[in-house]
């Protein structure tokens, strides 16, 4: 069983004591940040992202990682609470787990949601560890013109699961591609777009545009309409789930689980795609669905396990294509470019001690967030009575040291200012901001591999079309595009998110 | 969805316009090389002009059948605020060292609620100005000096 081996590779890896304490420190990190109001995992992990700097890769990615899936779980514990989701794929939980919370059951929806996380966690890192190897393989065989179809394919479907116009969404990637290109050409070493300023010969750093778009935009939005905020926490009490709810939330668990496993892997928002998509399942097979938006408890089991399993299924194509699902993993991704690692299919085979020590940590913080959250949660309340007065200051400050630690480059920290107002006005205008941050991660490489693709072909534009897997890539690229702007087909899916509205 | 002429769609079209207008200009500076060996210019004059081909059509589109109505209110002060701190943070960080930058950023951040008491502000910002000192200096041991040489020390 080569899997076994593997997977006994990664546990002696990930079991080290520095690791486990890493990964540990991650995670309770993540959740600290997730849970406060106002700020989502992307803004967490960019600003959390240099503190690992000096790590040691293996533990740099595990802590990394860590930070993530906590974050992403503390978002839940925010949005069950205080109805404050961190990031839309919490908005679901919101919907029934803030319900139960005002009944009273805020405890048996904390436990729902923590045990349908680490049942969907723990299938996901299994998923992951058995399909990530065979996608590597496949993927040790694209040459320059297939990796640009397949970026091209990725950065297609991430519209077509974004929220919002399929026009503007495409605008925002294309904005992010012309933006990754400032800086030294890769080829030529020409510098582009730096106004004569030797600080912008590295380009901008993705870490400013992550928290510029996602951290200094969102304070923007929140500072709009200040109010004080109705800090009615209830109390916690009764944890755990009677023999009813434990019965009402198996199923769900299971199915959000799977949906969540496979809607992960997409581009673009898998996650939050699968946890609207398990909400509607669940409402829909439902034999009580009046309950749903009143407290069901099957609505937070679900999508809180699609969300865990899609969190971790995200990173299949980060490991085995180097391609970023969602901009947590494009910040993943400068991570291992930081610690010398070009991620991609070559990760598995040249750093097996990394690749699969980083799966084995999924499992182990996924014990760890269970051992963490149900115990600490008056800690967690605790947290939410933070007022925002103190808490958005705080997240500009450590986002302008953590951004300038990076290359001690003041640009960098311009770039925050000028990212900030750019994705505030174009949020207020109704165009989302993964998207660009995806095509500014993306751009390099696209760029890079048309480039050489055309260099080997001598000039012929036709390889696009002519190398099987590229051609294939196209056509779902195309059929992708279609569905997105095909109006019969976006209005069902407004349809589908405005159900749950 | 009610369809009429939009001010947001027509903004965001401009800005994409604009932008990649500007690149486009940009791009042509630079050597656009032919499709064996693109140049330095080629790739940025693509994007930049499907940049502002897709800017032209939210605009236009924008103006026949937009789809945000309403553009909601701006925090005038917390923008102006938070982008000067935020300037001021870059721009002294290796001038004035990390303790004084910190806090002047701090202090200029937390005056961005519109809500905020000044003696509050100044609390807010001595204890964010201590405790990022401690996490990023003394745990995270960054090499920024604590003291710049504008303090003359």
């Amino acid at each position: 069983m080569e899997l076994l081996d593997n997977l006994a590779l990664g546990f002696s890896t990930a079991l080290l004591v520095q690791n486990v304490l890493y990964c540990f420190v991650g995670v309770l990190l993540g959740t600290a940040v997730g849970v406060l109001p106002g700020i989502g995992p992307t803004a967490t992990v960019a600003m959390l992202l240099p503190i690992t700097f000096s790590f040691e890769p293996v533990t740099a990615l595990i802590m990394l990682a860590g930070i993530y899936y906590g974050a992403q779980y503390g978002g839940s514990t925010t949005a069950i609470l205080i109805n404050l989701p961190g990031e839309s794929s919490a908005a679901v939980t919101a919907l029934d787990g803030h319900e139960m919370a005002r009944q009273g059951r805020a405890g048996p929806a904390l436990a729902a949601a923590a045990i349908g996380s680490f049942v969907a966690g723990t299938v996901a890192t299994v998923a992951l560890a058995a399909a990530a190897p065979p996608l590597a393989s496949v993927a040790l065989k694209f040459g320059p013109a297939d990796y640009f179809s397949l970026v091209l394919f990725g950065l297609i479907v991430s519209i077509a699961l974004a929220r919002g116009t399929a026009l503007k969404a495409l605008a925002m990637i294309a904005l992010g591609v012309l933006l990754g290109t400032v800086g030294q050409d890769i080829y030529t070493g020409t510098p582009r777009f730096v106004f004569e300023q030797r600080e912008l010969y590295g380009g901008i750093d993705f870490v400013s545009v992550a928290v510029g778009l996602f951290g200094v935009a969102e304070i923007l939005r929140n500072l709009e309409n200040e109010q004080t905020r109705t800090a009615i926490v209830s109390k916690v009490t009764n944890l755990w789930p009677t023999r009813e709810d434990r019965r009402r939330i198996i199923a769900p668990i299971l199915r959000g689980t799977g949906l969540g496993a496979a809607l992960g892997v997409l581009p673009g928002g898998g996650h939050v795609l699968a946890s609207f998509t398990s909400y509607a399942v669940e409402k829909r097979i439902s034999k009580r669905p009046q309950e749903f938006g009143r407290g069901a408890i099957e609505g937070v089991a679900g999508p809180e396990s699609a969300n865990n399993a899609a969190a971790q299924t995200s990173f299949i194509p980060l490991l085995t294509l180097g391609l970023p699902a969602h901009p947590v993993m494009a910040l993943m991704i400068g991570a291992f470019i930081v610690h010398g690692i070009t991620p991609g299919p070559n990760v598995i085979n040249d750093e097996p001690a990394l690749f699969w020590g980083l799966i084995a940590s999924m499992w182990i913080g996924n014990v760890l967030l269970l051992l963490l959250n149900l115990p600490l949660i008056g800690l967690w309340v605790r947290m939410l009575r933070i007022p925002y007065q103190v808490l958005f200051p705080m997240i500009i400050l450590f986002a302008a040291i953590g951004t300038y630690s990076l290359n001690s480059n003041a640009y960098d920290v311009y770039a925050i200012a000028f990212f900030g107002i750019l994705g505030y006005v174009l949020i207020k205008c109704g165009c989302e901001p993964a998207p660009l941050l995806l095509g500014f991660v993306l751009g390099p490489l696209l760029e890079e591999n048309l480039r050489r693709a055309l260099i080997i072909s001598r000039g012929d534009p036709s390889v696009f079309v002519t190398r099987p897997i590229s051609a294939a890539l196209l056509v779902l690229a195309l059929v992708a595009l279609v569905v997105a702007v095909l109006p019969t087909i976006r209005q069902r899916r407004a349809v589908v998110f405005a159900e749950e509205e | 969805m009610e369809r009429r002429r939009s001010f947001p769609d027509v903004l965001a079209g401009g800005i994409f316009v604009l932008i990649g207008g500007a690149f486009v200009v940009g791009a042509l500076g630079y050597e656009l090389g032919t499709p064996t060996r693109m140049g330095p210019g080629a790739f940025p004059l693509l994007v930049g002009a499907a940049v502002v081909a897709l800017g032209l059509a939210i605009a236009g589109k924008g103006l026949i059948a937009g789809e945000v109505i309403s553009f909601g209110p701006i925090p005038w002060r917390a923008v102006a605020v938070i982008v000067l701190a935020v300037l001021f943070f870059g721009f002294t960080i290796r001038r004035l060292g990390f303790v004084p930058t910190t806090a002047v950023t701090a202090l200029l951040t937390t005056l961005a609620s519109a809500r905020v008491r000044l003696l509050t502000a100044v609390a807010v910002a001595a204890g964010l100005t201590v405790a990022s000192t401690l996490i990023f200096v003394v745990g995270l041991q960054l090499r920024i000096p604590l003291w710049g040489p504008w303090l003359g020390l």
